[in-house]
């Protein structure tokens, strides 16, 4: 099972640049732990200390914003394709 | 310094007048490692507020893809407060996530028909926000960006 995940400019510190990585996972949740595994210290960037979604994160699998699709509990399959991209807002 | 031509420094005053008392949002995309803003891009604020701003989510992801398959960038990320001054709010700095962007806001609290300021001044003001470290930077607006690079090549038959 491999899901390609977009990896956006801020968190290439943690992917050493790269622009997109490989993970695997039934659910949103399996494949964040899966590529912290493979580069430590991105899970923190992505959940909070509860386990939800950072509200300043917005992660998309295919075209569609997982939180309309169960947020971290939001079933994969092999094939799809992940796209992290931090929200553009303030005050 | 930010340098940006006029054609889009216009662009993003219009954009703040015309959605005030909303704040006003967009970006300015341009290649990748050039820090030439270049294509004008103005977003929804979904947030539709005077005190808050966000991309719609679904426009956010067709934003970045279309950036993506065009090799681009958004080297301005701008956006408008209506009541305080052009500088970034805590909120501003807290969801600033583009390191290599410059920041671009524009107060319209002295709107009127034009700005209401001497001489229809324009207070636009930009700024690089990285890890929560706000530094401000000189705005130097070309009429094109020709100007000042070297020559195109012109061939003689």
């Amino acid at each position: 099972m491999a899901i390609e995940v977009r990896i956006p400019t801020i968190l290439r510190t943690h992917t050493g640049g790269n622009k997109t990585v490989t993970g695997s996972g039934d659910t949103l949740a399996a494949l964040v732990d899966d590529i912290d595994g493979q580069h430590p210290g991105i899970k923190g960037r992505l959940v909070t200390d509860e386990g939800k979604l950072h509200r300043f994160v917005n992660v998309y699998v295919n075209d569609e914003d997982v939180r309309f699709t169960g947020a971290l509990d939001t079933a994969l399959k092999d094939g799809d394709s992940v796209t992290i991209l931090p929200a553009v807002a303030g005050g | 310094m930010l340098r940006i031509d006029r054609a889009s420094y216009d662009a993003i005053v219009a954009h703040a007048r015309r959605d005030h008392p909303d704040e006003a949002c967009g970006v300015v995309a341009g290649p990748e490692g050039s820090d030439r803003p270049e294509r004008f891009i103005p977003m929804l604020n979904a947030a539709r507020s005077p005190t808050f701003y966000e991309f719609d989510s679904a426009d956010l992801l067709k934003l970045y893809r279309e950036m993506d398959d065009r090799d681009e960038v958004p080297v301005v990320v701008y956006h408008s407060h209506t009541a305080t001054e052009a500088y970034p709010s805590r909120t501003d700095i807290s969801y600033a996530s583009e390191p290599f962007a410059h920041y671009v806001l524009v107060s319209t609290r002295e709107h009127g028909d034009q700005t209401g300021l001497v001489g229809d001044d324009v207070e636009l003001r930009s700024f690089r926000i990285v890890d929560g470290v706000v530094t401000e930077e000189d705005v130097d607006v070309v009429e094109s960006y020709l100007f000042g690079h070297s020559p195109t090549t012109v061939v003689y038959d």
